[in-house]
């Protein structure tokens, strides 16, 4: 599934462990995710979402994705051509790199959520200088 | 691997995922006319009509306007997308989902439409086409008339 390159969306209503309140199906946004030497960067299609409804946590390790997404057409609408549904996208990951997550920051451009995701100093790279006596 | 997406707990789960997955591609080609691009990477469409027009929508996050090119060319409308790649030199991809790259997808009209009067809205990456219907193609509410 997470080969898949269609830009269909995937339905994802098994992939959540936790339930949710809101009934009605939701997607799997595609991500791509980026490692640098000092952070991690999620990039998630979440076509249609409203800055001001996706939600981000990151709890214990796990990060999850949620963005609500309203219906666009009337119920009723008679479809031509339906090759994809509107809902809700939600995503989790675990996240093994310890995280600042106090640094955590998000932006939304173009349908397109961006997370920053800092590493603790910890565990970034660190050259380490060899001397000789 | 850093990351670790939450899969299904059991395996019937994923055969219905599958089995999802087969019947949403037999789908995805029924309405399809002289398409000539391979299923993997097009863009999905739902159509629908309005009294007054025929309306195209489609989710393409990423794309910027300048990435789209929409036209109306007789009864078919052609969406040429370029979605740029942003891969960077000296980063690890644990994950590589989005699609880039070019889709191209024609669709043949239900009706004929007004050309000249087509509208393309691009929004939170969804693109929303509005193409008028041809006078002809309006539905006419005809006054009866009748003698004396």
């Amino acid at each position: 599934m997470a080969e898949e390159s269609n830009m269909a969306k995937t339905a994802a209503e098994e992939v959540s462990s936790a339930e949710h309140t809101r009934c009605g199906c939701h997607f799997r946004p595609n991500v791509d995710i980026i490692e640098r030497a000092d952070e991690l960067v999620v990039l998630a299609d979440v076509p249609g979402a409203r800055p001001e409804s996706i939600d981000v946590d990151f709890e214990d390790g796990t990060l999850a994705i949620h963005a609500r997404v309203d219906p666009r057409q009337d119920p009723g609408v008679e479809y031509r051509v339906h090759e994809y549904g509107v809902g809700d996208y939600y995503r989790t990951f675990h996240v093994s790199e310890a995280i600042d997550a106090g640094k955590i920051t998000a932006e939304y451009n173009d349908g397109v959520l961006t997370l920053h995701l800092p590493k603790t100093e910890a565990t970034k790279p660190r050259k380490i200088s060899v001397k000789t006596r | 691997m850093v990351f670790r997406s939450v899969q299904p707990r059991y395996p019937v789960h994923q055969l219905r995922q599958e089995i999802d997955r087969l019947f949403n591609g037999m789908l995805n080609t029924a309405g399809e006319v002289g398409w000539p691009w391979p299923v993997r990477g097009r863009p999905a469409l739902n159509v629908w009509e309005t009294k007054e027009a025929v309306l195209v929508e489609t989710e393409l996050p990423g794309v910027k306007p300048e990435q789209l090119d929409v036209s109306v060319i007789g009864d078919e409308l052609s969406l040429k997308v370029e979605r740029s790649d942003v891969e960077q030199e000296g980063v690890t991809y644990h994950r590589r989902e989005r699609p880039v790259g070019s889709f191209a997808r024609v669709v043949r009209l239900p009706v004929p439409v007004d050309a000249g009067r087509v509208e393309a809205d691009l929004r939170n990456g969804v693109l929303t086409i509005t193409l008028p219907k041809a006078e002809s193609a309006r539905p006419r509410k005809i006054q009866v008339s009748s003698a004396g």
